[in-house]
């Protein structure tokens, strides 16, 4: 996956590059520490996932939720929930994982932290167990690379639309005309508060809160129903869900397990828009972004968002910072170059002089700041302000940016946006106000050469170096203050806040994770990786 | 002066003529489906009251849709004695003013506790107006500089909302309801008037919300505010510096 080395066109220092790469490093190095030093609830209920459990009880509570929070209460988490669980699996003689569970939830388990042979028995059965796991999400990753070959790669950008009527039935055939439409990939938005339940729902859903449930029947129900899709229009249909919330470690195993293509999955999103716990996030985050790793699945960061709330001409380099410590933390976890979708956003008002110029200097220096990653480009939002005609206007101008800057993940303007959810009417208009500028000024990027010295270059080294200031000053002050401090989205969120802190457990020495031998990285190749990878990069520049 | 009876004004005063759009699920393919797509555009404006309208675009979309623009005249008349604007108890403000007027007249933040109470585990709708996330396209209160948010979650019981309401000094308690079985939303939200009038007397605005309500019924359960389906947390603000931060008629801003 490999692409070719681009030509950059602004006048950037690749010294300075390099330097904000190190200062993002070190920003981020301590947040990976407290990582692997602590687990959370939804982590330990991935393994069980991963392991293959399922199922609610009638009320819909997820078995995994069950067993965990019988593990903890009986014997703590700081040791993880395999031991115990695979343990009284043998002393039990359950003859399945889902027996077991359903005794635990009718209440007849007693879990203990096995020592000797029976926690090297455990162990080892518990290893297997989630083995399988990974056997299938390899075969998942394998199983897309073959269907992208027999159908084929879309041409980027690729085109990202949005379903979201509630209702999984509903979303399928809505999904599959966005599909015949020209969207390459589609994205089912979540229900509204989803991210806020500290279990995953199970089973097809019929009702949801201006979006659908992430479940992993609706997963499988409609990368079932793109692979048909897929198949009839010759081209493969990505699918993208959210990784976010309480449960993102879970949801990520369940978009490997189902294949998913794509998945929301940022490192700061839950914390700022959603208060979520921001120790529960950066621990959650990581084992998320290690089965994005491996199951090949491509993460889309959140950074349009804060443009959403601060300034996005004053907030520009909040982006920038934002999207190098995505980068650090997606490759610290294992994930490609070519996994990292980091977002931004087309969001300065149209009423601000030399605004197209703003936002093709920001574009272009993202752009040439992660030459290799697919770039996830947001239409804007703030200034649709219901004069649809203007903002069809708009959508054009921001699809203009797009191609000329090379961004390769679009998502795909309405002029109804903050009015309705799309008629049908509106998504074709906007698919094809993209088609015309691609069609028409699509080959524009390469003779689009911005003056050295010029506004586009001066403004884009600008932001470069107000991200520099901004990553010395979170490395003085350390990334959790930082957040406290409203650096980002412009909201205060301090470490100790929001939710989801009473599911965070730090592990004892003893801890054991079966599906860490899975995600982490060898011993040997874990020499200074941050520091290698920063000039590497600073090298391809 | 403006007339009293209006016509839409196209180019030229009087003529009445108006642009629409819309998309009906007939296919547009063959020549004979697409004389029958254009007949039935037609018929529509025709009953929509545009005569004579003109098809001035047609466009199938996959093999089940087509959408149309068509120009037309209307005859109808516009009489501005009849226009009746519906008076909001409060008026909507923009986050800005909402910000400037908390300063202005309250001079210090303006603090907010939200909750779901009881058995209601429910948060979307609490969060939907609190978190910065927002809804509809709004931003939620903690997005706006002069509201301080406090927001609790689920389930949180009525004794440790009052307290929790004297203790940040909360100018208004936001609670919102989800579950309806046996009108549990109705007998929480009388019972959560009832703890807060035996707290004491300087208690905190009571503003309910939830699909369920009714919002003529503020008396009855003894709360001040109801807000019902499709509330957007810019509706809630405003309410709020209504009721809390009124502009001082007179005084400087």
């Amino acid at each position: 996956m490999e692409a070719k080395p681009r030509e950059p066109k602004l006048t950037i220092d690749p010294s300075v590059v390099a330097g904000a790469r190190r200062l993002a490093a070190q920003a981020g190095q301590p947040i990976v520490e407290m990582a692997k030093a602590h687990t959370t609830v939804s982590v330990e209920r991935a393994v069980l996932r991963l392991a293959g459990l399922a199922g609610a009880d009638a009320a819909g509570m997820p078995m995994v939720n069950h067993v965990v929070d019988a593990v903890r209460s009986q014997t703590g988490l700081d040791y993880g929930v395999a031991l115990p669980v695979w343990d009284a699996l043998l002393a039990g003689g359950y003859a399945s994982l889902s027996e077991l569970a359903a005794a635990t939830a009718a209440g007849g388990v007693a879990f203990r932290l096995p020592e000797g042979q029976d926690a090297a028995l455990a162990r080892v059965m518990a290893s297997k167990a989630v083995g399988g796991g990974f056997a299938k999400i390899a075969g998942n990753r394998a199983t897309r690379e073959r269907l992208i070959e027999q159908t084929a790669e879309p041409r980027k950008p690729w085109i990202y639309l949005i379903v979201a009527t509630g209702d999984i039935y509903e979303d399928i055939p809505q999904a599959q005309a966005a599909a015949r439409e020209g969207a390459d990939v589609v994205a089912v938005i979540r229900s509204t508060g989803q991210s806020l339940l500290d279990y995953v729902p199970e089973g097809a859903t019929r009702e949801g809160f201006a979006g659908t449930y992430a479940t992993q029947e609706n997963f499988r129900l409609m990368r079932a129903a793109l692979d048909e899709t897929s198949r009839e229009l010759g081209r493969y249909v990505r699918l993208t869900n959210y990784a976010s919330g309480l449960c993102m470690p879970e949801i990520a195993s369940l978009a490997g397990l189902e294949r998913l293509d794509m998945m929301l999955n940022d490192s700061m999103y839950g914390i700022i828009f959603r208060d979520i716990n921001p120790r529960r996030t950066l621990i959650d985050q990581r084992f998320s972004r290690q089965i994005h790793a491996k199951a090949g699945i491509i993460i889309n960061t959140g950074e349009d968002n804060y443009l959403t709330t601060a300034d996005p001409v004053e907030g520009a380099h909040t982006v920038i910072v934002s999207q190098l410590l995505n980068e650090f933390f997606g490759r610290e976890a294992g994930l490609a170059d070519w996994q990292l979708g980091l977002g931004h956003a087309f969001e300065i008002g149209p009423q601000v002089p030399d605004q197209f110029l703003l936002e093709l200097a920001h574009a272009q220096l993202v752009r040439e700041l992660f030459p290799y990653a697919p770039l996830k480009y947001m239409p804007p939002t703030k200034h649709m302000t219901g004069n649809i005609f203007a903002g069809y206007l708009l959508d054009a101008f921001f699809n203009l940016a797009a191609v000329m800057t090379g961004q390769e993940i679009l998502l795909i303007g309405m002029m109804t946006e903050g009015i309705h959810t799309p008629f049908l009417s509106d998504r074709d208009l906007a698919l094809e106000n993209a088609r015309y500028v691609k069609n028409a000024a699509g080959r524009l990027g390469e003779s689009f050469r911005p003056e050295p010295g010029g506004f586009i270059d001066r403004r884009a080294n600008q932001v470069l170096d107000e991200s520099v200031g901004l990553l010395r000053r979170i490395g003085q002050e350390g990334l959790l203050n930082a957040i406290a401090d409203g650096t980002f989205g412009i909201t205060r969120r301090p470490a100790d806040g929001g939710r989801g802190l009473d599911g965070v457990i730090a592990k004892a020495d003893g801890y054991f994770n079966p599906a860490s031998e899975f995600l982490e990285p060898a011993e040997a190749a874990d020499l200074d990786r941050a520091d290698l990878v920063a000039s590497q990069q600073g090298a391809a520049l | 002066m403006t007339a009293q009876i209006v016509r839409p004004y196209g180019d030229t005063t009087g003529d009445g003529r108006i642009q629409v759009s819309f998309t009906l699920p007939v296919p547009f393919r063959t020549r004979d489906e697409q004389a029958r797509a254009e007949g039935a555009a037609l018929q529509l404006a025709g009953k929509m009251g545009l005569d004579p309208a003109m098809v001035v675009h047609a466009k199938g979309m996959g093999p089940d849709f087509t959408f149309f623009i068509v120009y037309g005249r209307v005859s109808h008349l516009v009489d501005l004695s009849e226009v009746k604007v519906a008076k909001r108890e409060f008026e909507l403000l923009s986050p800005a003013e909402i910000n400037l007027q908390i300063r202005s007249s309250l001079g210090r933040k303006l603090v907010v506790v939200g909750a779901t109470i009881g058995t209601d585990a429910h948060t979307v709708g609490i969060d939907a107006i609190l978190n910065v996330k927002g809804h509809a396209g709004e931003k939620g209160l903690e997005y706006y500089r002069e509201i301080k948010v406090v927001n609790l979650g689920s389930q949180v019981e009525i004794p440790n909302l009052v307290a929790r309401a004297f203790a940040e000094q909360a100018d208004a308690v936001l609670v919102s309801q989800v579950v309806t079985q046996r009108d549990a939303h109705l007998k929480n939200t009388s019972e959560l008037a009832a703890a807060f009038r035996e707290a004491g007397p300087d208690r905190p605005l009571l503003v309910i919300g939830g699909p369920r309500f009714d919002p003529a019924m503020t008396s009855e359960l003894g709360v001040d505010k109801i807000f019902g389906r499709g509330t957007t947390p810019r509706d809630v603000a405003s309410y709020l510096v209504h009721a809390i931060a009124p502009a001082r008629a007179g005084t400087a801003a």
